[in-house]
């Protein structure tokens, strides 16, 4: 037993040197989405010294990399279509075949995504869905309509936190019009942009980060969250219910990615074994309230997440989504309609 | 700034032979990271966009051309004047001069009774005033966010008083924009005008007080227009960072209603990706500012002469 | 009440004074109060307690303030420093250069970074950086505040410098003295008053800046001001009002020991001849 553990501590100094020789990993990633004791275990494991931005979207971190902090940072945790559009910018690394010791712990429905086909640049993080919540205290009706959000019952009026990612706002609105994403017929697109304009005189604020405090302090009486932030926010006191509506709702899954020109690139690839370890990612899963895309966490998984009514779409409810990628002339009308939103 | 001008003109050349070294420091350091960097910002409005951030170094007025025409979602209608952004700067402008105005109103007054304290008790007034100077931006501002909640003490208070049936909604609105930006700047609008009614000579007002004129008159006649360096002073330290302020938007208006300030971030940090249009905004910003100031400046060399 | 005694005073004014100092201290003290809140909601309140100014220096967030802290006083430090002893070059040049073309294109220059609007400072900077690839991170953050520090610390001391009498140096200079020693033995002493306001004021705006920072800090690098705002994103936290109260006090410390060095300056006014 003790020459066994000397043994395997040696194997893991060894491994960690010839890995990396000044022992650093810098993550990018969302806020709020990684427990803190988590990171601690891959520190002293491979005796790696991690630090760690955050960021509240999909395109706020895009935006940063291409701003210049590409190169200083090792991995990421893009959405599903973000993986696809970093991948066509050039931004990410190519994880060589067999590098991953873990890669056969991906469950095989995530394996060959159509974002990532073959896994080159990514593993899975966590998955679950986008819609909105609403505060039962406040109203009392049928939430499960997109029409919450989008043409609210005169109780939640003005009262409405909204999500500041253009991705997940835009495909729900489609789907709340039943009209197809990266759509490029002109009347469709202009019904998408006055739904949004008409929706925002009802809307009180947009941000991500602050999507779970307005609910629980009651700043908001509903909004735009995902369904483990919701249900974080329903365990921090808040009387809200998490709706799957009938148009359909947001699927997403977020990914690490190896990033381009990572400083601590072999540190990046024990970070990412050490997220496929069933236990590991178990422990995200438990925090963030999601779902892991890794076979064998069911055993380390909190007994509640199976039966929470975030993770468990009622019957009937609409499909969800994932968020597609348009090509470059069909986004910038969509870009076009998002900052005349915001603006 | 307390300038202890002393007496008299102190003009010496003691150091003139070397004084090219002296400056060179701050010459090289300002115009090599601030000056340099502003004329290849106003080069970058000027270029073509790269799809989601970045530049491609070929030239194009795309950038101002979208900010003053709306050529539909298309990009294919006639061009009309756009008003989104233009609105943007105006709500901006409106809301500095808002700032500027409640600044001025509670200002004049303060500084005016902290300069005629007796010595003793004016260094401690005066003291008062400058300490939330000193304190952070950021603090203050979260500060003001967590008193104006909807269920925040302001509110509750309210209530208690029975002044109020429900809570107020104040966090989110222009209104709270408006109050932040009142509320960040404040001191820089007392601090000017303090320095100049201490320099007041209140012989004039006993003069004209002693040909019966009204009180209120003296200050209107007299004591304003002597003071009135301080005060321009005071309004354009408070309207010209009010003009970019980003937290107050940020923090107190939701981050729907953008000012200059958001707009321009959003360019860079957010959703919008969009290098040149930031560059672009952020050019009309400063040429807006310089035109102030250069309006501030002769204002000034009139009074002088 | 004869009229020349009472007409400095306007009935009002005392009061709009006590109305002023009540909006810049409520909210300040509101949250000063708050901070000692027992309770983990910031909306009730739960007895006194100082469970967060533990939770400050020991909570899971710790770990981030404390290195966000050294950051920033780290940086404060060396800014106001650099900054300061190039704005005291640049005072001597200006106020002792004589009379010299482009005297006012430098002063315009110097004030520079206060004439332009933080915002652009920050996307002017990032531009820069990011066309000439130079890595964003702590040392991009110093040189952006060593640039607009300057004329915060040029100000007090150039203020000070104009009320020095060149009798001094002259006398100095006619005794043989070099002009460093001028400068050294002479001029610096008297100076002393205005170079330290001008450190502190620098070291203050320097600790304050968030704008700026938040657009050209690198990989893995907090400053205070970036590191609470990411906090206070997610929402007003019990914690984060007592590492506001924290500074506030640090801030008072500050402002007080200027105050005492400007009466110490007031007592020893730069001499007369």
């Amino acid at each position: 037993m003790k020459l066994r553990s000397i043994l395997g501590t040696t194997a893991l100094v060894l491994a960690a040197n010839a890995a990396n020789a000044d022992g650093k990993l810098s993550i990018y990633h969302w806020f709020e989405y990684i427990p803190q004791e988590l990171i601690e275990k891959f520190e002293t494991e491979h005796n790696v010294e991690v630090t760690m931005d955050t960021y509240d979207s999909n395109e706020a971190m895009l935006a940063s990399l291409k701003a210049g902090t590409l190169g200083s940072y090792d991995v990421a945790v893009p959405g599903d279509y973000m993986v696809q559009i970093m991948a066509n910018e050039g931004l990410l690394d190519t994880i060589a075949e067999g590098e991953l010791s873990n890669f056969g712990n991906i469950e095989s429905q995530w394996l060959d995504v159509a974002f990532d086909p073959g896994r080159k640049h990514s593993i899975p993080y966590q998955w679950g869905s986008t819609s909105f919540s609403v505060n039962r205290d406040m109203y009392a009706g049928d939430i499960n309509t997109t029409s919450i959000l989008f043409d609210p019952p005169a109780e939640l009026a003005g009262k409405i936190n909204m999500l500041d990612s253009q991705g997940e706002v835009m495909a729900l609105a489609s789907l709340h019009l039943g009209i197809p994403q990266c759509s490029n017929d002109r009347d469709q697109l202009k019904a998408l942009d006055a739904l949004l304009q008409t929706g925002k005189e009802k809307w009180a604020s947009f941000g991500s980060d602050i999507a779970k405090d307005v609910l629980v302090s009651g700043d908001a009486a509903a909004g735009m969250i995902y369904n483990g932030f919701s249900a974080k926010a329903r365990a921090e006191g808040a009387n809200i219910e998490y709706a799957y509506p009938d148009e359909g709702y947001v699927v997403w899954m977020d990914n690490v990615v190896l990033l381009k020109d990572a400083p601590n690139r072999a540190n990046a690839i024990l970070f990412m074994d050490f997220l496929l370890e069933p236990e590991n990612i178990a422990a995200v899963t438990n925090y963030a309230q999601y779902a892991a895309g890794v076979t064998g966490v069911s055993e380390f998984l909190d007994e509640a997440l199976a039966t929470m009514p975030e993770n468990n779409p009622r019957d009937g409810s609409g499909a969800g989504a994932f968020v597609a990628v348009c090509d470059q002339a069909t986004q910038e009308v969509y870009d076009q309609i998002w900052t005349r939103l915001r603006s | 700034m307390a300038a202890g001008t002393g007496s008299g003109k102190t003009i010496s050349a003691t150091f003139s032979p070397v004084r090219h070294w002296l400056l060179m420091p701050s010459w090289l350091v300002i115009g090599f990271f601030l000056l340099i960097p502003v004329v290849l910002m106003l080069i970058y409005s000027f270029l073509t966009k790269e799809f989601r951030g970045g530049v491609i170094w070929d030239f194009s007025l795309a950038a101002y051309d979208q900010f003053i025409f709306d050529r539909g979602l298309f990009g294919d209608d006639p061009p009309r004047i756009e008003w989104a952004y233009i609105s943007i700067f105006l709500r901006s402008i409106g809301q500095a001069m808002g700032a500027t105005v409640l600044c001025l109103l509670i200002g004049f007054p303060t500084a005016y009774f902290i300069a005629t304290r007796p010595a003793k008790t004016r260094a401690i007034w005066l003291f008062l005033v400058t300490i939330p100077y000193w304190v952070n931006l950021l603090i203050r501002t979260v500060s003001m966010k967590f008193l104006i909640r909807d269920n925040g003490p302001l509110n509750e208070a309210m209530l208690g008083l029975g002044l109020i049936d429900a809570p107020l909604q104040l966090i989110n609105t222009n209104f709270a924009v408006q109050l932040g930006l009142f509320y960040s700047y404040l001191p820089f609008m007392v601090l000017p005008i303090y320095a100049s009614v201490e320099r007041y000579n209140f012989a004039f007002s006993e003069a004209a007080a002693d040909l019966y004129a009204p009180k209120w008159t003296i200050l209107r006649r007299i004591v304003l227009p002597i003071v009135k360096p301080g005060i321009i002073a005071g309004c354009i330290l408070v309207f010209v960072p009010s003009l970019g302020a980003f937290l107050a938007p940020d923090l107190l208006g939701g981050a729907k209603t953008f000012m200059i300030g958001s707009l321009i971030e959003e360019q860079f940090k957010g959703n919008a990706g969009n290098w040149p249009f930031g560059a672009a905004a952020s050019m009309i910003l400063l040429s807006m500012v310089l035109i102030v100031l250069m309006f501030y400046a002769r204002a000034q060399s009139r009074d002088q002469t | 009440m004869t009229r020349p005694f009472d007409i400095r005073h306007y009935r009002g004014f005392f009061a709009v004074t006590c109305a002023c100092l009540v909006i810049l201290y409520a909210p300040l003290i509101i949250v000063m109060i708050y901070s000692f809140n027992d309770s983990a909601s910031i909306t009730n309140w739960g007895g006194v307690s100082l469970r967060w100014y533990v939770d400050v220096f020991t909570g899971p967030d710790s770990e981030k303030f404390k290195l966000a802290a050294w950051n920033s006083l780290s940086i404060a430090v060396m800014a106001a420093t650099v900054s300061t002893t190039i704005a005291t070059a640049a005072a001597i040049g200006m106020i002792r250069g004589g009379q010299f073309k482009g005297k006012s294109a430098s002063f315009a220059l110097i004030s520079l970074p206060i004439m332009v609007p933080e915002i652009v400072t920050a996307v002017a900077t990032l531009i820069f950086f990011s066309t000439i690839g130079f890595k964003l991170g702590t040392l991009s953050i110093l040189v952006a505040h060593i640039v607009f520090c300057i004329p915060f610390a040029y100000l007090p001391i150039s203020a000070r410098l104009q009320g020095i009498e060149a009798s001094f140096e002259e006398a100095a200079q006619d005794l043989y003295a070099s002009r460093w020693a001028t400068f050294r033995y002479v001029l610096m002493p008297i100076m002393g008053p205005g170079i330290l306001s001008g450190f502190l004021l620098a070291f203050i705006i320097s600790l304050d800046d968030f704008i700026i920072t938040n657009f050209i800090k690198g990989a893995g690098v907090e400053t205070l001001p970036t590191a609470i705002f990411g906090s206070v994103k997610q929402g007003i936290k019990p914690n984060i009002m007592a590492l506001s109260t924290l500074l506030l006090m640090f801030s008072i410390c500050l402002v007080t020991l200027s105050y005492f060095i400007g009466k110490r300056g007031e007592a020893n006014p730069p001499p007369q001849t």
